[in-house]
């Protein structure tokens, strides 16, 4: 029996291999001749974001009749012109930036993406979007997948967050979490060859992977990729980017990520996160100040910085950047500013190698019978393309691989041509 | 001091976070197992009440610039949960408050963005007679109820100022439902994602309109009174249905919520509750999840530990201390098998380090950031679920901030590690007997032994001189402290 890191996070131990816990370490001259330079960095926008807010269909008056209070009026929005089905758009006032890249043409932006019965529940939603599979979420994640395809090492994945999420679990891989750079070192109680003889010895306690004891085998394994990661993470910390990343921490983030490519560590993806989107309550009637408004506000001016900063870089081609979020929130506002659990929702693809523009259509807000576009009784955005299509498209357009293999079926969609 | 007997030491890095030197010589273990669980599970708590010691000498240090506010500042008032948990005579207490905070994951960032940071800190961890209306925050509520009933735990949970603003309770009126925490209620809560429908969802919501806040004075400022209430006017007075029985059989209809009165109304929310306390899918629920907080990680919760624990659930009225009481002393817990089969969350980690290798000099500040960095920052959950528990603790960087902390507190005790060593200079295998004697660790299998008896006499031969001691005891502590073994309790 293989027993792999994955069982351990999911529990289920019954057996043991060392294959995930003793890395191959791929050498500098091995990542030198890498073949590909691209990256996929995953933008995640955790709590379920109100793509209602992002992406305003400020054309449909139910979109007005159904949000008296939090509506972003029609003379605000950023227009970005109308989809497919001629229903016109707008994106948030705060995305400014956002909209420029949209208008150089590489932003694209696939509307009403989820999946059929969409879960309303945080932790379910997320475990779908991570395994990329509706009914059972106890396997691997889609980008782990995808990393324990690839030759092994222990940077191929970057999670800029404390918690490597469930998309990043693979059966082999271990993606190392990197939240801050500089506490990314190891520290002892003595400096010189002390210090030395202390990481050596650390080193030696981490190589102890006893067969009969794996899951102590588990953490040092860990510790042992912690300890071979060291050297290379530090080299990023020292980047300064060539434009002026903001204190946040999804700037932060993306100002490592950027690092980390001009640096060519050799990460294939990276996870970068943004939480707060969970807006139940005081979700901001000012469309350009309040809770909603500054999530937008954040987004842009990260977005917009790492995306300037790749560009001077000469390193816009090699990325793409795949935002998506657990699900979409309900069209009618709640009694508190706010809004509850929805469904469908927005994904953006953003890139130098994007064909940016209005992929998929608008739903029409009408409560009414039959829409088809509406759900749960007319109180959701029901879901258009499968968010498995993008992955698909993602995957064998941008990375490389096989979307049948990687999502256990096939989700190719010929009309999501924005790769 | 040498440890005591292992099913002592067992008990106690579970039930509590370890065992200090000065715990060992206190403790009168010749009183048997029962006794000892007995002494955990009741304690007056008027008389085990530490916070008159911080800032004393003698214990774990604190930092502050200005004076110690723990009703205002949340740095400080995690500096006192830590100082609770390194030095209480009750550690149950402590560690009952850490697993509910984990069940109940309310996060004091989302209370600072409503009301600000001195209310927020106030309503996430103050006590009563630090609030201006005697409404005590939502850690101490879990101390206080933490082996009381879970369904006085659940209604507390329901009236609790930091959670009507955690999931939107305040918000909660009969024109628009508020459903996330009569979500959270049966999704997280009580008996889980499996056992309700959407329906159910919005009866719960509708169930709960009107258990709203009730704020007097400004907030913002530290200075308003935040409490519950429950405001007749707003609730949905009509029935309620729902997918599983509220009611016992002999109930006309077991499954809906009466239409009541708004005066009345106020009984939808605790008949809901009394019906999810009680619900058997509830309280297997529960026994599986005290045998990942106690018993064990590595295998799956015992088909007969879930039963009987659930049984003893039920039949106790919901009563938690007779749950600890029966988790405590059942056969699973005492399987000298399952020692050192869970996987230590941060907090864990970092009191038992401070209780085995010292804390004379060291603040409890300093271990804020490394916590932070390990991925537990107390009162501050990722999300309503909680804390990824087991082995997603222990990503690159999370084990990183554990081998780190290791060695910023051997750093910190150097001087007393190496007046503590001297007894034991003779020889490089006797110092790693200083250490084990120190560090409650499993038998170390010979190639660790063997790592660490290379790393002592690296850098030239073995005197046992106080330099050498100055520079290895702390580096060996460093490296146990740090090691995967350490990090099992």
């Amino acid at each position: 029996m293989h027993f792999t890191r994955r069982e351990f996070l999911k529990g289920g131990v019954s057996a043991f291999t060392l294959g995930f816990a003793a890395p191959v370490f791929l050498s500098d001259l091995a990542r030198a001749q890498g073949a590909s330079r691209r990256n996929l960095v995953v933008l995640y926008l955790s709590g379920g974001n109100d793509a209602l807010s992002t992406l305003v269909p400020y054309t449909d008056p139910f979109y007005y009749t159904r949000r008296p209070s939090l509506a972003i009026p029609a003379a605000s929005v950023l227009q970005v012109g109308a989809d497919s089905s001629g229903k016109a758009l707008g994106l948030h006032p705060r995305l400014t930036g956002v909209r420029q890249i949209f208008n150089e043409g590489k932003l694209a932006i696939i509307q009403r993406t989820g999946y059929k019965n969409s879960s309303r529940s945080h932790f379910q939603g997320t475990d779908i979007w991570s395994t990329a599979n509706p009914v059972n979420t106890s396997g691997s994640g889609w980008l782990g997948r995808y990393l324990d395809s690839v030759p092994a090492d222990p940077l191929s994945g970057w999670c800029t967050v404390r918690e490597v999420p469930h998309s990043l679990i693979g059966d082999r891989v271990s993606v190392p979490a990197i939240p801050s750079i500089s506490e990314y070192a190891f520290k002892s109680p003595n400096t010189g060859t002390e210090a030395t003889f202390s990481r050596t010895a650390m080193e030696g306690l981490a190589s102890h992977l006893p067969v009969d004891k794996p899951h102590l085998s588990f953490v040092n394994g860990t510790a042992r990729a912690a300890i071979a990661t060291l050297d290379r993470v530090a080299s990023v910390g020292t980047y300064a980017g060539t434009t002026a990343y903001a204190g946040d921490g999804l700037s932060q983030a993306l100002k490592a990520v950027a690092g980390a490519m001009v640096r060519g560590i050799g990460t294939k993806v990276f996870w970068v996160q943004v939480g707060g989107f969970d807006t139940h309550s005081s979700q901001g009637t000012n469309p350009a100040n309040g809770t909603y408004a500054n999530l937008m506000g954040t987004l842009n001016t990260s977005l917009t910085a790492f995306y300037t900063d790749l560009k001077n870089q000469g390193l816009l081609q090699d990325t793409l950047i795949l935002q998506f979020s657990e699900f979409g929130r309900r069209i009618t506002e709640n009694g508190s500013q706010g809004t509850d659990h929805g469904a469908a929702a927005i994904m953006m693809a953003l890139g130098g190698g994007v064909q940016g523009g209005l992929y998929g259509t608008a739903a029409s807000l009408n409560p009414t019978a039959g829409n088809p576009s509406l759900e749960n009784n007319g109180g959701d955005v029901a879901y258009e393309t499968d968010f498995r299509s993008v992955y698909a498209r993602v995957i064998d357009n941008w990375l490389g691989a096989n979307s049948t293999t990687l999502l256990g079926g096939d989700f190719r969609k010929a009309s999501l041509s924005f790769l | 001091m040498a440890q005591l007997a292992p099913e002592v030491e067992h008990l106690y890095r579970r039930a509590g976070f370890g065992l200090s030197a000065a715990d060992r010589q206190q403790l009168d273990d010749g009183q048997g197992y029962r006794n000892l669980v007995d002494g955990l599970l009741v304690f007056d708590p008027s008389a085990t009440d530490v916070d008159g010691l911080i800032g004393t000498p003698g214990h774990v240090g604190i930092t502050t610039s200005g004076p110690f506010s723990p009703n205002v500042n949340i740095a400080h008032a995690r500096q006192r949960w830590l100082f609770r948990m390194v030095h209480s005579p009750a550690p149950l207490q402590e560690k009952m408050a850490l697993v509910w905070h984990q069940h109940f994951a309310t996060a004091y960032s989302k209370i600072n963005g409503t009301y600000g940071g001195a209310d927020g800190t106030r309503l996430m961890a103050g006590k009563a007679s630090e609030d201006p209306v005697g409404q005590q925050g939502q850690i101490e509520t879990l101390r206080g109820l933490g082996l009381g009933r879970f369904e006085d735990l659940l209604i507390a949970m329901a009236r609790d100022p930091a959670m009507l603003i955690w999931l939107d309770g305040r918000t909660n009126v009969k024109a628009v439902p508020q459903e996330n925490f009569g979500r959270e209620l049966m999704e997280l809560f009580t008996f889980g994602v499996d056992h309700y429908v959407e329906t159910d969802v919005y009866a719960a919501a509708r169930a709960f309109t009107g258990w709203n806040l009730r704020i007097v004075g400004t907030t913002g400022l530290g200075t308003a009174a935040y409490s519950f209430t429950y405001n007749a006017s707003q609730h949905d007075v009509a029935s309620k249905d729902f997918s599983f029985p509220l009611y016992s059989r002999g109930t006309s209809n077991a499954y809906r919520i009466p239409a009541r009165s708004g005066a009345a109304g106020v009984q939808d929310g605790l008949d809901l509750i009394h019906a999810l306390a009680f619900h058997p899918e509830t309280a297997r629920r529960l026994a599986g999840r005290f045998w990942t907080w106690f018993v064990s990680e590595t295998e799956a919760p015992h088909d007969r530990f879930v039963q009987s624990i659930a049984k003893v659930y039920l039949d106790n009225g919901t009563s938690i201390r007779a749950v600890m009481r029966a988790v405590l002393t059942s056969p699973e817990f005492q399987d000298a098998r399952q020692y050192y089969q869970r996987y230590a969350w941060p907090a864990e980690f970092v009191v038992r380090s401070l209780k085995e290798v010292g804390y004379l000099g060291f603040s409890v500040n300093d271990a804020l950031t490394p916590m932070l960095n390990m991925g537990q920052q107390l009162l501050e959950p990722p999300d309503v679920n909680g804390w990824e528990l087991g082995p997603p603790w222990f990503s690159t960087g999370g084990m990183l901030a554990r081998m780190n902390f290791a060695s910023q507190l051997a750093t910190n005790q150097r001087g007393a590690l190496r007046d503590a060593a001297r007894p034991f200079n003779s020889a490089p295998e006797q110092l790693i007997e200083f250490a084990i004697g120190k560090l409650s660790l499993p038998p170390l299998d010979t190639d660790v032994s063997n790592t660490l008896l290379t790393y002592i006499r690296a850098g030239g031969a073995w005197t046992g001189s106080d330099t050498q001691l100055l520079a290895k005891s702390p580096g060996v502590i460093h490296l146990l402290a740090g090691s995967g073994e350490y990090q099992f309790v």
